[in-house]
């Protein structure tokens, strides 16, 4: 780990949001990460974002599970509310969170193992019932904490640092929380932080489940010829679909495209996201059709990125719950016990 | 762009704004680091070799190295509270000269071998003879400085007060120089060039500065001529204790450093009330800022925009100047003129008049056909190079060859003309000039450990302290700054941002994982597409925008990409190197000294 904290000073040009603060004030302690990891590139990665977005950095709560990628959010959002939960619990804990206060942004930062192994039923449940967050998946295919074993999303035949090649279909992410009804859903690569930031900005703004799985070289277990999650082999076989331009709502549109090569989404909060084609026709509103390009994409050992599928219009749990307007712990007395000619109307109304 | 050439020595001295901005290029992170160790002796000796007066530069110099440092760039004021400030390296260096073990310091000094044969005259007694003296005298040639004042050091002994500079502290200095051997000094004023040729030397080095003040051309100044004084020869009888007194109300003229020092010493001569008066703008004046701040910390004001117009005198004795206001006005090509502003003449009282108004360079004593051409400006024609010149033996230094400048150029100068000497007299061509030596290391301890303190600290720049100023003013030899002692000095030395420890950066350990990238608290690191510089230095994560640092560009990485890093704000906190996966970025301390008359600059 590094011993120093990272210099305070900072380029002279370093500007505030509109929130106030400088892109440094998402910022959180020095990572004790490997050298090298890509989770750092990918906190990096949500550090921007949070700054773009001019989100208050008290109004974002992160939540985590067990492992490299779940001891990350120490590294961001520093002043932000952060929860470390029991192995592969995450979702249960964010549910409740998010059912407790709607009003926070919730970020769900987890690993491979700490969502397709021992968490993935919570992972299944999390993205069926459709709580409004944004769920990240530090992707490395590898147990790097107790040094190099395959993960559960390691691709069948890839071959361990050991040398040992695997036997065991692979638990693809981005499949499942299609499937399992999460209405955004998105692949990207630490190393490439201009499709990642807009993806992480456009998630955090979707007002349902958002899910991306981010491949994350493990630079110290995952990185060497044979391995499908190296730094090497997902530049080589990067498939990206489309880059997305996140355009929110307020903002003034500037940027002009060539007619026929870009797709608008309208979310129903009024924000844009654009669309810009990478090659091939690509329709990312179509679910089958996603689930259908993902796994052919699998099948020609493509690494398919991008924002792959995207519900515009979705309906969250609280929505599903029809539950109050506002955060529970802001109701009064008054609102949580109304008396007696309330409950005689219920009564009432059971006859 | 082109991959950066970091085998150019250029190119890492230029990163270290300092050592790039001293004329002599002494090597001022390494002493600062040493000076933090609190190992004072070896600091001096870096600045000796370098400059070779440290305890006097270390009071005095007029530090180009402090605007350059990039510490002035890299501040917030909100963090430091307080102004963007660079290091204060000059009184740094005077640290050392304070807090050196002096028997340590003696037993380093070089000691000169038996004599070669051939002889050099030095004309003038001051830094860039003294340089060129101490530079050859180890060499093995027989040096003799001549000089019209009794004791070495020029300018150095005759400007600067006491008070500033105290006797003591050139003393040793120059003695470090005569101590080495080989070195004669004759008192003796110099009359002629030809005389001195004629006595058979191998080589003249002539280092007899800018010795004429220049004089007032007003009405009355030659009626008033008992209390009017031209301040270098002024300053020069003070030091030497000829003038011990000055009436109370005295008015100099002139914003230069000379100002500055004849209106100081005033105050202690018996000026209660002493002016600075200039003819142009406060803002435009020579001095340096830190030298009026000085003045004006002792009651002296500093009137501006009033140009001196009569000495009116009464019975032939000064009643005071009479000045006329000006405003300054610009041309289309933005120069200045000072015309009148039309508002009523200005009348100032006083007993004395010190005329500090430039100084100006006099070569009487060269005859006209002893074979040195001179210019329309009366300076000497040399070749910038090697400071020869058209006399084939004669060389100038220091301000005599290029007009008035201050010590720590003419102890460059002085280094530069002992390598011109030494190579014409072992027949080699003085015109190809040394390679600076460089010794390249890297600084890696450990995995995360470093052998120089990397975390940039956000302390604002530290006061020198100075004596009370009752008592400053009452006594003439009383050093007026304290110097800082070891535990400030200390705070202040860690604030160097150690600049020449490098980042050096290798592409083909390179794997494109962004972690320099995304720890570098400066965003001075960006993966991209190749480009013009102009275009990339848009592109960067955070735009480049002092096109007189360059950026550095490193390429065979996988993606075809390069790697350019800024080097403009560069912290040099080693972050990158850190948190580097493969080695790709190391951080090399690149101690570069520049090659004095020696072996070393002999044609291999």
């Amino acid at each position: 780990m590094t011993y120093i904290a990272k210099p305070r000073l900072h380029h002279p040009s370093l500007v505030k949001n509109k929130a106030g603060y400088t892109r440094r004030d998402y910022e959180g302690a020095v990572s004790t990460l490997c050298a090298g990891c890509g989770h750092d590139s990918i906190s990096a990665a949500i550090i921007q974002a949070s700054y773009e977005l001019d989100v208050l950095p008290h109004q974002i709560a992160k939540l985590s599970g067990i492992g490299c990628s779940s001891k990350a959010p120490t590294y961001f959002l520093g002043a932000s509310h952060g929860f470390n939960t029991v192995h592969g619990r995450m979702p249960s804990v964010m549910t409740g969170a998010n059912l407790a206060n709607k009003n926070l942004v919730y970020m769900g930062v987890s690993g491979d193992g700490d969502s397709a192994s021992i968490g993935l039923g919570q992972f299944a449940h999390i993205m069926r019932r459709g709580v409004n967050m944004t769920y990240i998946v530090m992707n490395n295919g590898v147990y790097g904490l107790t040094k190099g074993q395959f993960s559960a999303t390691a691709d069948k035949g890839s071959i361990s640092k050991k040398g040992v090649a695997n036997s065991d279909e692979s638990i693809d992410l981005v499949s499942l929380a299609i499937l399992m009804g999460a209405t955004f859903v998105g692949r990207s690569f630490s190393g490439d932080k201009h499709q990642l930031v807009p993806l992480i900005k456009a998630a955090m703004d979707h007002k349902g489940a958002a899910f991306l799985d981010v491949i994350s070289p493990c630079v110290a277990f995952n990185n060497h010829p044979g391995s499908t999650k190296s730094y090497d082999y997902v530049r080589e076989h990067n498939e990206a679909l489309n880059r997305i331009d996140f355009i929110d709502g307020r903002d003034e549109i500037t940027t002009s495209y060539d007619p026929g090569s870009v797709t608008t989404v309208q979310q129903h909060d009024g924000s844009l996201l654009r669309l810009r084609k990478l090659g091939e026709e690509y329709d990312p509103s179509d679910k089958v059709a996603a689930m259908k390009r993902v796994q052919e994409g699998m099948q020609d050992g493509e690494v398919v990125t991008g924002l792959l599928y995207v519900d515009a219009t979705p309906k969250d749990l609280h929505h599903h719950l029809n539950t109050v307007d506002v955060p529970l712990n802001t109701l009064s007395d008054a609102d949580l016990c109304p008396g007696l000619p309330a409950l005689d109307r219920i009564n009432a109304s059971l006859r | 762009m082109k991959p950066t050439d970091i085998a150019n020595p250029d190119y890492f001295h230029k990163v270290v704004d300092c050592q790039w901005a001293c004329p002599a290029h002494t090597p001022v992170p390494e002493y600062i680091r040493l000076i933090a160790h609190g190992r004072y002796s070896d600091a001096y000796m870096i600045n000796w070799k370098s400059n070779v007066f440290p305890g006097i530069l270390g009071r005095t110099c007029d530090r180009p190295c402090e605007p350059a440092c990039r510490r002035s760039r890299v501040e917030d004021e909100n963090l430091v509270k307080g102004k963007k400030e660079p290091v204060a390296i000059c009184r740094l260096k005077r640290v050392a000269a304070d807090y050196k073990d002096d028997d340590d310091i003696a037993a380093q000094m070089p000691k000169a071998p038996p004599k070669n044969g051939k002889r050099i005259a030095c004309i003038g007694g001051g830094p860039a003879s003294l340089t060129v003296a101490r530079d050859l005298a180890v060499l093995g040639y027989e040096i003799i400085i001549y000089d019209q004042d009794p004791k070495l050091g020029g300018f150095i002994r005759t400007q600067i007060p006491h008070f500033r500079l105290p006797e003591s502290v050139i003393d040793e200095e120059v003695g470090h120089i005569t101590g080495i051997g080989n070195i004669e000094f004759r008192h003796q004023r110099i009359d002629s060039l030809k005389a001195v040729l004629a006595e058979g030397y191998d080589a003249v080095f002539v280092g007899s500065g800018a010795p004429r003040g220049r004089d007032l051309d007003v009405p009355g100044r030659k009626e008033a001529a008992a209390n009017i004084h031209i301040g270098l020869d002024w300053l020069s009888s003070v030091s030497f204790g000829h003038i011990s007194k000055v009436g109370s109300r005295v008015i100099v003229l002139g914003g230069g450093n000379t100002a500055m020092d004849c209106c100081r010493t005033a105050r202690r001569l018996g000026g209660d009330d002493v002016k600075v008066i200039v003819r142009s703008g406060f803002e435009e004046m020579k001095a340096s800022p830190w030298e009026k701040e000085d003045a004006m910390g002792e009651d002296i004001p500093i009137l501006n925009m009033l140009v001196p117009k009569e000495v009116t005198h009464k019975d032939g004795k000064i009643t005071g100047v009479l000045f006329e206001k000006v405003k300054a006005e610009y041309d289309a090509k933005g120069r200045r003129s000072l015309v009148p502003s039309g508002e009523p003449d200005e009348h100032h009282e006083c007993d004395d008049v010190l005329v500090a108004i430039g100084q100006e360079n006099s070569f009487p004593w060269i005859e006209k056909d002893a074979g040195i051409e001179f210019d329309k400006w009366g300076l000497p024609k040399l070749n910038e190079k090697t400071f020869g010149s058209t006399h084939p033996k004669v060389f100038f230094g220091g301000d005599a060859a290029f007009g008035p400048k201050n010590i720590i150029w003419a102890a460059a100068h002085g280094h530069d003309g002992a390598i011109s000497i030494h190579k014409m007299l072992i027949g080699e061509d003085p015109e190809e000039r040394p390679a600076p030596g460089v010794n390249v290391a890297s600084q890696k301890m450990g995995i995360h450990e470093w052998s120089y303190d990397n975390a940039p600290t956000i302390d604002h720049r530290l006061k020198v302290p100075h004596r009370p100023k009752k008592e400053a003013l009452k006594d003439i030899m009383a050093e007026v700054e304290l110097g800082f002692d070891p535990q400030l000095a200390f705070k202040e030395a860690q604030r160097c941002l150690n600049c020449d420890v490098q980042t050096v950066f290798t592409g083909q350990l390179c794997i494109e994982c962004d972690a320099c990238v995304d720890i570098c608290p400066m965003d001075c690191i960006t993966f991209a597409d190749n480009g013009e510089e102009k275009d990339l230095r848009t592109r960067l994560v955070a735009p480049a925008m002092n096109p007189t640092q360059d950026l550095y560009i490193g390429d065979n990485l996988k993606t075809g990409r390069i790697m350019a890093k800024d080097e403009d704000v560069c912290l040099h906190c080693g972050l990158c190197a850190e948190r580097c996966p493969t080695g790709a970025w190391d951080m090399r301390k690149y101690y570069m000294e520049m090659t004095q008359a020696e072996h070393a600059c002999r044609k291999q």
